[in-house]
Formats: structure tokens, sequence, C-alpha cells
């Protein structure tokens, strides 16, 4: 399911939506595009598909594909959808760390070197709209299609010209800054407590082989040593 | 403005050193207020499993200091224009009751006189040509001998795990041959070394180095310190570098000699008081007290007392002192002025290694696990000429607990998202084991600490600005370190190796270390030196300051031991000597 291949719907399911009615479409769910296609009857699907709270729909369908692009469905894990990876962009953009908390903002604010770390005014919500605002111009110009609907070799192309900041982005924000804020966040979302939205059923984590909050190890760091051991994981709310 | 009545002694911090003081000050009969600028510490504080959330504890550092409040100014050379330290990066300071100590790792070292009189020893050895004219190296004016039975009794109060290498004189196979002398044995045994630790230290031997367990205060068994504080053993759970411990395992201020001090009438911790300034009186040569702004109410207070002593953070000292404008400002162009001279940091490199067939399980873990090496920087035999540095570095694993939004190595080369990425992050997360050196800085004329021009903090005070990079020297020590890794790792023979290569230029964003010294620094006269080796201001008698803003240069070393070693010291020499006959402790 969610597949955001160039052949995906997911934009066109949202346009319609915003052409039947505004009020219908002010809240998208994430994963509706999969279900918009099932019956009205069909019994819901469980887990039910969680709502955005920050997002907007041309941002939830550029992080979709963002995320499926990254964390494409394989033997490890389903795809990053599937994964709640949107969902967790989602909640830390609208939550406190996307609105800067813990981040100095005063002004004035002045292009430094490489070494003095980041200097925008920007929260990273507002760092993340504006760079998306500026994708956005820039697949249009260089493609005539949003990213969400280029096939994968551009998207890469689009995400690694970014991330070498060979892109320029029109309205002046750093392609690299923003582009790295959207990694930081794929392995945030791939790795944090499930709680967060990503990572969904702990599958980042079995991905790798990490315990969560299962850490009595004073027995098994003698025990295992060198030797193969996997643990279940256990999240928060496992323990809550 | 509130004004309260006068006691005996305000500290300005409630971490290690403010604990260390408030404790055997208050045990003494002295009237104590301490005064923290962040909130109370309460056991809750650290409840599971809420604590082991790497997002919002390891990755967006909720037990750190927060910029909006207070940040400092960065840049590496003077001609640049420096800009704040808006989001955390190189170096993370605590906040709160127990400070630092409550995130910290625990590694805890004895500096010896090889760093104490460290011009002395390079001039002897080298020659005086040997040290760079910009390299502002000077001896501590302390030596070893004094700070031994304060090392000692620091390490059993925090509780640190190690094995000791030399018990007055005599060798012991199994510690660090390179430290000085000590009059006994660590009060717990080392921590395991877990699998990455036991690799490294069976190929240094072989390789004629001497790894032995880093000392860190995390309990290795059940504990009990000389003042019946219970530490839990530890579990090696992987949340404890940047994490509180829920079990009390790793020692902290906040657990310790805190809870000691409250337990005495004449002690009182202040939390939310965060101090502006040191008040003096007409003279300028006596400390009336301190004032401070209760950031619950707003409402600024004043706090009179016969003694005035600086236990925050390194930094914060030095700021707090260019904000009550006590001292000659430093003049990298003259040279002249010695508040915020000889500012240190450290340098370091480090190297991956990648094994098809070898299972670290990087979870299993605590902020001070790991074998490690002292050869290239405890060992004054160790011949720094062919290399032309001052000083050097530590060598050793650095597993601390392969949490996964940190932790997912991946050889050189592999894409950073997509399919392959996937793949070799579920390879490698398990099979992957580091090698890391830290390094000494030595001062240079050009790094040092001042009050920026621009941007302010919360209070609408100047924050303190910073101008550092590494020169020459540590440029020198990092390559050399870089090639040890590298040697070290080759000997593994490593399926894939991400090597080891030196430092260059100080960037702000990586974290690093937060082992930030000197600025108010430590010496043996007023005229090369802010304090004496009691930390006591030579210009103002009744105003001490502690922490590692008195270090005249850094180490490979972490801070702490010294420290913790010379707050006790003082405490002695203040309780014993100074309440008696207030006044100057040395003339010089």
């Amino acid at each position: 399911m969610s597949d955001t291949s160039d052949q995906q719907p997911r934009r066109d399911f949202l346009l319609r939506s915003l052409a039947v009615g505004a009020g219908a479409a002010r809240l998208p769910l994430a994963g509706a595009a999969a279900t918009a296609a099932a019956p009205a009857t069909a019994a819901a699907p469980a887990p039910a598909p969680a709502g955005y709270l920050w997002l907007r729909p041309d941002e939830q369908a550029f992080v979709e594909a963002l995320v499926n692009h990254m964390c494409p469905a394989d033997p490890l894990t389903p795809n990053g959808m599937d994964l709640g990876l949107n969902l967790f962009y989602d909640r830390a953009l609208g939550g406190n760390w996307g609105q800067g908390d813990r981040l100095y903002l005063q002004g004035p604010f002045k292009k430094g070197s490489a070494n003095q770390g980041y200097q925008l005014g920007m929260t990273p919500a507002q760092l993340f709209r504006a760079g998306t605002e500026g994708l956005a111009a820039y697949c249009a110009a260089t493609y005539q299609k949003p990213f969400d609907r280029l096939p994968a070799e551009a998207r890469e192309a689009v995400l690694k010209g970014l991330q070498g900041g060979k892109i320029e982005l029109a309205n002046g924000v750093p392609a690299a800054t923003y582009f790295a804020q959207l990694l930081q966040m794929f392995y945030e979302a791939m790795f944090a407590d499930p709680i967060y939205g990503g990572n969904r059923d702990k599958q980042g984590w079995k991905m790798v082989g990490y315990p969560g909050v299962n850490t009595a190890n004073k027995v098994n760091i003698v025990k295992f040593s060198n030797k193969p051991y996997r643990p279940e994981p256990a999240g928060i709310a496992d323990l809550s | 403005m509130k004004r309260f009545n006068e006691v005996d002694v305000v500290l300005v911090g409630g971490g290690w050193t403010g604990g260390i003081l408030g404790k055997e000050f208050s045990e003494a009969g002295m009237t104590v207020v301490c005064l923290e600028r962040g909130g109370p510490h309460t056991p809750d504080d650290y409840s599971v499993p809420r604590m082991r959330d790497e997002l919002a504890v390891g990755q967006r550092m909720s037990m750190m200091v927060n910029t909006t409040d207070n940040t400092e100014t960065l840049r590496n050379k003077s001609t640049e224009t420096a800009l704040p330290y808006r989001r955390l990066g190189s170096y993370l300071m605590g906040t709160g009751v127990g400070g630092a100590s409550t995130h910290w790792n625990g590694h805890t070292w004895r500096w010896n006189d090889n760093d104490f009189k460290i011009r002395s020893n390079y001039e002897t050895r080298y020659g005086k040509k040997y040290i760079p004219e910009d390299m502002t190296i000077q001896d501590w004016g302390v030596t070893y001998a004094e700070l031994e039975k304060y090392y000692d009794k620091f390490e059993k109060v925090s509780g640190i795990a190690a094995k000791a290498g030399n018990i007055k004189g005599k060798k012991i196979a199994g510690g660090n041959p390179f430290e000085a002398p000590r009059s006994g044995e660590y009060p717990m045994p080392p921590l395991v070394y877990g699998h990455a630790g036991d690799l490294f230290a069976a190929t240094a031997t072989k390789l004629g180095y001497h790894p032995f367990a880093r000392p860190t205060a995390n309990a290795s068994v059940p504990y009990t310190n000389p003042d019946g504080v219970k530490f839990g053993e530890c579990q090696y759970c992987g949340h404890c570098e940047r994490f509180g411990c829920e079990a009390n395992a790793k020692g902290g201020a906040q657990m310790t000699v805190i809870p000691a001090a409250l337990r005495q009438k004449t002690f009182e911790l202040r939390t939310y008081a965060w101090v502006t300034r040191v008040e003096r009186d007409a003279s300028g040569k006596k400390a009336t007290g301190v004032t401070y702004t209760n950031t619950v109410t707003g409402e600024e207070c004043f706090q009179p007392a016969k003694l005035v002593v600086l236990c925050a953070f390194g930094l914060n000292n030095v700021h707090l002192m260019m904000l009550s404008g006590i001292g000659e400002m430093y003049d990298p162009v003259s040279g002249k002025g010695l508040l915020g001279k000889n500012y240190c940091y450290q340098t370091g490199s480090a190297a991956m290694l990648f094994f098809d067939d070898h299972h670290f399980h990087p979870y299993m873990a605590t902020a001070g696990i790991g074998a490690i090496m002292d050869d290239f920087h405890g060992n004054w035999d160790f011949d720094r000429a062919p290399y032309g540095f001052v000083g050097g570095s530590t060598v050793g694993t650095a597993m601390y607990g392969g949490r996964p939004i940190q932790w997912h190595p991946t050889p050189a080369g592999v894409p950073a998202w997509g399919a392959e990425w996937k793949q070799a992050a579920a390879k490698w997360y398990d099979r992957s084991m580091n090698i890391t050196a830290t390094g000494a800085v030595m001062p240079n004329r050009g790094n040092y600490l001042d009050l920026d021009p621009t941007y302010r903090n919360r209070f609408g005070a100047p924050l303190m600005r910073m101008t550092f990079d590494y020169y020459d020297n540590e440029r020198k020590i990092s390559a050399h370190s870089a090639e040890v890794i590298n040697r070290i790792a080759a000997a593994l023979n490593p399926t894939h190796l991400n090597k080891a290569v030196a430092r260059q230029s100080w960037s702000s964003v990586p974290y690093q270390s937060t082992h930030n010294t000197g600025g108010t620094i430590m010496g043996t006269n007023p005229g090369n030196s802010v304090t004496n080796k009691y930390g006591q201001v030579w210009a103002v008698d009744n105003l001490f300051i502690m922490g590692a803003s008195l270090f005249p240069h850094n180490s490979a070393y972490n801070p702490t031991g010294p420290v913790a070693a010379i707050a006790y010291m003082a405490a002695d020499i203040i309780k014993n000597v100074y309440v008696k006959n207030p006044g100057k402790l040395i003339h010089a």
C-alpha cells in the first residue's frame, strides 16, 4: 500500500478532495490515498490511519514521497509511510522542536562559516516550509512535475543535488541546510521511540537489532559477548 | 530589590564544586547559600521508561542548557564576526541541581605533574625553543602531591570504578602504568570492557601498548560511599552519556554531596536563582555578595556573603567575572590582561571498524565503558620531539550506548538513504566498533574569551564571545593520534575501515567534548593568573573560583578529577585557615 511511484494517485486524490469541498478535506488522512479506492462501507483497517496536524496537503505529498524513497519497501521493512515516518515529520515539525524550542533566534542573522553552525533566522518548521516551497518551484521548473510525481531516478537526483548544494533554491533557502534537516529527521523517524509516530511496531529497531528500552545487560554483556543476540525490542508504551 | 541576611558563604552554581564546598562548609558549621540557575532535582527526573528516550534526551538534549536563556558567540579567528551558538553541538552544558554531573560520562582522571609543571617539564627536556612563541603555557602552581588525598576522596565519594596502576610507587598489572603514585586502590573494580574493548585491549597489548579500563563513575558493583550514599549496580543500559541514571549507578553531585549538604541546618539550596553579578564594596577589593534574578518571579535579589565562590560551569564562571567587571580583559594583540586568557578545548580523531564476523551489541554499554591507553599522554618517556608537539592523546574504544539515531555506522561510500543504506545499517549496526582519541589543546595567544558586542542573553546581558581554533600543535597531536588509531585498526584486520583523519579546524557543529577550560586561570602570582592555586582571586581576597576555568591549559584527560580535587583542597584551607584569618592565602 501507499506506493508513491509516478503512477501514484495521492496528489490527484488530494486535489479532488479539495475540489469537492474545503471542509471535507481540511485534514487529509495519512495513507488516505490507499483507502480512498475502497468502498466507503469497508471495515476500518487496523491500525486506523492517523491524521496530519501540521503539514499542508502539498507538504504531505512531498513527505510521503520522500520517506518512501528514502525507505523503500524491501525484505527488511515496509516502506516509509507504513513505518509512519511521514507522521514523525508532521509531529516533529508541529511540535516544540519544530517550532524553535531551544534554538537561539535573536538577530542579527548573518551567513557564517560552516564551523559556526546553523545561522538562519528560521525555526525547523519554517526552514522545512520555505525549503519545500523552494523545492516545489525547482521541480516545477525543471521537470514540470512535483517531487511526488517524479520517477525514482529523478527523485534521487534531486535529493543528491540538494545534499551537495548543487541545486539552488530560488527563494534563497540554502539547499544543503534544508536537506541536512530532512535527512536528520529521516534517521530520527526510523529510530526514535514509536511513541513519536515513526518506527512503527519498532520495525526500525528490529531492522538493526536495537532492543529499545529493554536494557538490563549486566549479565548479557558477558554471556553474549561476540555471540548473536537479538532480543525482542520494547518501547516506552510497552513499559508504561 | 529583595535583600537577604548575610551568610558566611554564597556559592554560585549547584554542580560538583558547589556540592563539594556546600557539604564541607556546612558540616564545618558555616552558613551557606547555594544559588542554582536551573531547577531542583528529584529522583523522578530519571524515571524509566521515559528517561530512555533517545529523541528527547539524547537528540533534543532535554537535560542540557537552553540556548535561548544564554549561549556564547563563536568564531575561529578574531578577524571574523562571531555568531551565536544557536543550537547545541560541539559542547553540552548541563543545568539544574547537579549540573553536568547528572548527564556526564563519569570519566575521571588524576592529572599529574606532567600537566601541572608543563612549561618546566618541556623546557628541561626539549629546550626553551621547543615551545612555540604563541603557545602561552605555564606551570599551574599546584602539585600532584598536594592533590593526591583529594583525588582519593573524590574517587570514593563519586564512586569511581577502575584498577590502580601505581600504588605508592609499586606498579600494578591491569591499571594505568603511567599514572602518578596513588595512596590506595580505587573504591570499585573496573567495568567489563565489552567485546570492542576486549579486541582493542588484546591488539594494543600485542603492539606493545598498555591498555586498561577507563576510570569512570559507573558503579561496577553495588556500592556505599563514605557518606552512606547507596549506588545501584550499573546495568549497562546504554542510556548514560547525556542521560540521568534512575538506578543511581552513575555518581553525580545531585545524589551525593548535595543531599549530604542539605542534611545540614546551615545549608540552603535556592533553585531558579540566576546570578547576574558579583558585587563589591567601594574599594573594589572586597566582594559583598551576589545579585541574582529569581527566574520564577522575575524578582531581583541580593544575597550578601562574607565569601563568594563561583561554582558554575567554567565558561559561566568566566562570563560572570566579565559581567561583574572584575579584572582586566585579555587583549590578544598586546597579550595584556588575564580575564579570558588561555581558553582551551580538546582535539582528537576517530575510526570506525566493520567486521563481518563479530557481534558488538553496542547498546550493552555505559558512558564509561571501554579500554583505553595512556602511552601517548601520561607516558613522559614518549618522545614528542619527532612529532613536534606539546601534550598528547589517549586512545581507546568509546562504545557508549549504540542508540540508533546517532549510532548507525556504515562503511565509507554507502549511500545515506535508500535500500542500500538500509541493508548496510541493518548489517553493520551490531558489527561495528570505534577507536577514538582525545587530545590535549595548548593555549594559544589567538584563542580567548571576551564579551560579544552584539548578541545578548535573556537578561539583556552580552553573551560571551569565544575565539578558538586549532593551531599547529593541535593538528600535530590529532594527526599523530589518527596514525596510532589506524595502526591498531589495521592490526585488527576489519572487513572495512573508515580511517581516522586529523582534525584541522574547530567546528561548533558535531559533538566533540564538553571540556572547555581556562579564562580565569590559576598561577603563581597576580602577573600571570587570575587566581592562586586555591582559586582565590588575587585582586579580591574573598572571591574564589572553582572549576575548569582555572586550568591554564587542557590535557587529554577529562577535567573532573582536578576540578573536584582543587575544590576539596580549597575547602580545607578555607575552613581551616581562611575563616580564622581572612585575607590572601598566598603572598606573591
